[in-house]
């Protein structure tokens, strides 16, 4: 296990575009961080350069303080899964998870109870002594992330969208089976997927790419509560943020002409700046009895089951909030607070405070 | 005016995949089928769109037979998981195939592809071919394939599961919007997502195994599941559900916790039953409550679902916002007993009663 350190790294495929712009990024030792972002975003080119299916145009890599950068794959000593389960149709599912072991040339009193301890965590103890061509396909998945984790020496595990070929119905087990493998082994893990909820359900941290770049690096409870600008407020949450047009008066923001954001350093901000504020649907309450809120207009109501997202109008603007399903306002008009703690501002389009 | 199923059977190679479903679909609406993987919902559109012969029942449309017809004869358009579409042929062509075969006018075609397209949001995307458009996108042209030729009958087998998170949910709430050209349709919309089946549907029908257990209004299965298993069916996160005994005053649940009963519920009749409540409804407490043990996290849209060991069993616990909790940290939950469901203890568990919505 070790750190990862991407110094200056960027990577074109030879046009001018960058595939993936020069960046700087340091992976801890230890830690599981998921690269996130929609196709084409140079999530998967980042992950190539740190196993070395691609030397980076720019930069070097360095893996536990040695400069890897042109070092190829199998001198790396890093585990890979990919889209695809990678495993020996041939060989028992014990065999499977024993072969990288026999090529270190571990004995076999030290094989057995390694491979067990690994098919424990992964729920295929029952599974061993079968033969790994008759597995579900979530299964040979699993086989695919055992022979990465079985290793102990690896200095990181690499994961390639493991979950895409999986039946959506089966990525829930396989999810909490991995999660709960990977937290157990303690490797430091690069995850690339393009689903928010499987990126913030696995990673200590997220790396939200968009064109070749960082857009934002933090705690998945970072990016949901304080979203760097408007892609990542879309991008990470269900629905996505709430961002509204203000206009300053002072120190204050109005929005549609009711102050819902008051602070001195709103009146230091440079003019003619485009002012929003971001707000979670989730973190927009109802007026309780002695505050006025803001008068809105429900437009419609979705009931999700245990939630309701309502869609509501103020003026010109549009405003999505959700509610508990057994206190929600089925229709009619409403009086909404936008709770200071929770209001973000957004000054050209990125987070101020 | 509408399609009605009367006591349909089927089963191949000894399995059965529709037992004894009987289920009427009204015209202009859109009824949503909630069930698990082979819970025979795909049977269901099969069998309505003639892929599949029934051993039993019939299918009528409009008091007509309509089983007996071969799927040509139908009027049924099908719209299913996987984004089919024609490779070789452009998102125009890919959406007019239908009007050609059926020998539509040349001129009629032009316009009902472009507008439907427009319907889409394809309208500029016409002269591509499907392999140069997004899943999403790609999604939309067999949508519109299934649109354009304002089929009696649209059935659509989890047509969103294959997209990106944010697409589905980009989708899902345009869908009404997509089929507001269709208003005289029957439209029967396969999923295994309860808020997906919650926020789309004018009904809803739950299946499991290939029966029917409950039929009605979204927000009415949902506040009043007929059984444990519909409520589970109907849950997500998944509703937790352990079985106890009420003496009186007292539920005492299997594990050894007691409380007090509510009203309502020490009013029932003494004995063994199962009780359930909604993830959304237990609380961790900060000191004190019930012991447990967080075995998993995990985060779903804006919300945090953990999975808690408790002397109860698992417990599933829904938070709001994105929160970090490691496995194995130790938790006190707390829940109001007015919130309980009270199932019976044999069976799929008749439900025996059900908060209301303005209690607790």
């Amino acid at each position: 296990m070790a750190t990862i350190h991407l110094e200056q790294v960027g990577h074109s495929y030879g046009s001018a575009v960058y595939a993936l712009e020069k960046t700087d990024i340091l992976f801890e030792d230890g830690k599981t961080y998921a690269l996130l972002g929609p196709s084409g975003c140079g999530k998967t080119t980042m992950l190539n350069v740190i196993s070395g299916l691609l030397y980076p145009s720019d930069g070097r890599v360095i893996v536990g303080g040695k400069d890897v950068t042109r070092m190829p794959t199998a001198k790396r000593n890093i585990a890979q899964v990919f889209q695809f389960p990678v495993i020996y149709q041939s060989k028992t599912v014990y065999e499977n998870l024993a072969f990288p072991l026999r090529c270190r040339g571990w004995d076999k009193a030290r094989i057995a109870p390694r491979v067990a301890e690994i098919a424990e965590l992964l729920g295929l103890t029952a599974r061993l002594g079968q033969s790994a061509r008759r597995l579900t396909a979530d299964e040979k998945q699993l086989v695919s992330l055992g022979r990465g984790l079985v290793r102990n020496d690896v200095s990181a595990l690499l994961m390639d969208e493991p979950l895409t070929v999986i039946d959506p119905h089966m990525k829930f087990d396989l999810r909490r089976r991995i999660k709960q493998a990977s937290d157990k082994t303690r490797h430091t893990v690069v995850y690339v997927t393009h689903d928010q909820n499987e990126a913030m359900t696995f990673a200590d941290e997220v790396l939200v790419m968009s064109a070749g770049r960082v857009v934002q690096r933090g705690t998945p409870q970072q990016l949901f509560e304080s979203p760097c600008n408007r892609y990542v407020g879309n991008f990470i949450g269900s629905p996505g943020m709430n961002f509204l047009s203000v206009e300053r008066d002072g120190d204050r923001l109005l929005w549609q002409g009711f102050p819902v954001f008051s602070d001195e350093r709103v009146g230091r901000l440079a003019p003619g700046a485009e002012l929003m504020v971001g707000i979670r649907p989730e973190h927009v309450a109802f007026a309780k009895d002695g505050v006025t809120g803001i008068p809105a207009v429900v437009q419609g109501v979705q009931h999700h089951g245990n939630v309701d997202v309502i869609d509501a109008v103020i003026g010109s603007e549009r405003l999505k909030v959700k509610a508990r399903s057994s206190l929600a306002v089925r229709d009619g008009p409403l009086r909404i607070v936008l709770p200071v703690e929770r209001t973000r501002l957004y000054v050209d389009g990125t987070l101020l405070f | 005016m509408s399609l009605v199923l009367n006591s349909v059977s089927l089963s191949r190679g000894g399995e059965i995949h529709l037992d004894d479903v009987s289920l009427r679909f009204d015209r202009g609406g859109l009824t949503t089928v909630l069930g698990r993987t082979l819970s025979g919902k795909t049977t269901l559109l099969r069998a309505i769109a003639g892929l599949q012969e029934t051993d039993r029942g019939t299918l009528t449309r409009d008091g007509e037979p309509f089983g007996t017809l071969p799927a040509w004869k139908r009027d049924v358009a099908m719209v299913y998981q996987q984004f089919i579409n024609y490779p070789h042929l452009s998102v125009f062509e890919n959406v007019a195939f239908p009007l050609r075969k059926r020998k539509v006018a040349e001129s009629e075609v032009g316009h009902r592809v472009r507008s439907v397209l427009d319907v889409v949001g394809l309208a500029a995307f016409g002269e591509r071919k499907p392999s140069q458009l997004s899943g999403g996108q790609q999604q939309r042209v067999a949508l519109a394939r299934a649109l354009v030729r304002k089929a009696g009958v649209l059935l659509l087998d989890e047509p969103l599961v294959n997209l990106d998170y944010k697409l589905r949910e980009q989708l899902r709430e345009e869908f009404r919007g997509l089929l507001a050209s269709q208003a005289d349709a029957t439209v029967i919309y396969n999923t295994t997502e309860p808020a997906e089946a919650m926020m789309l549907g004018d009904r809803l029908v739950v299946m499991h195994e290939g029966r029917v257990l409950q039929a009605g209004v979204p927000t009415a299965v949902f506040d009043r599941p007929a059984s444990a298993l519909v409520a589970r069916i109907v849950t997500d996160p998944p509703m937790t559900i352990v079985a106890g005994t009420l003496d009186g005053g007292r539920v005492l649940f299997e594990g050894g916790l007691a409380l007090d009963a509510p009203g309502l519920l020490a009013a029932m009749p003494p004995g063994r039953y199962r009780f359930g409540i909604r993830a959304n409804e237990i609380e961790p407490v900060d000191g004190g409550g019930i012991a447990g043990r967080v075995t998993f996290g995990e985060v779903s849209g804006s919300e945090t679902f953990l999975h808690v060991e408790t002397m109860l069993g698992e417990a599933v616990v829904q938070l709001e916002g994105v929160h970090r909790v490691e496995p194995g940290r130790q938790i006190g939950l707390s829940f109001a007993p007015e919130r309980l469901f009270v199932f019976a203890a044999q069976g799929e568990g008749a439900l025996l009663h059900a908060p209301g919505h303005g209690e607790g």
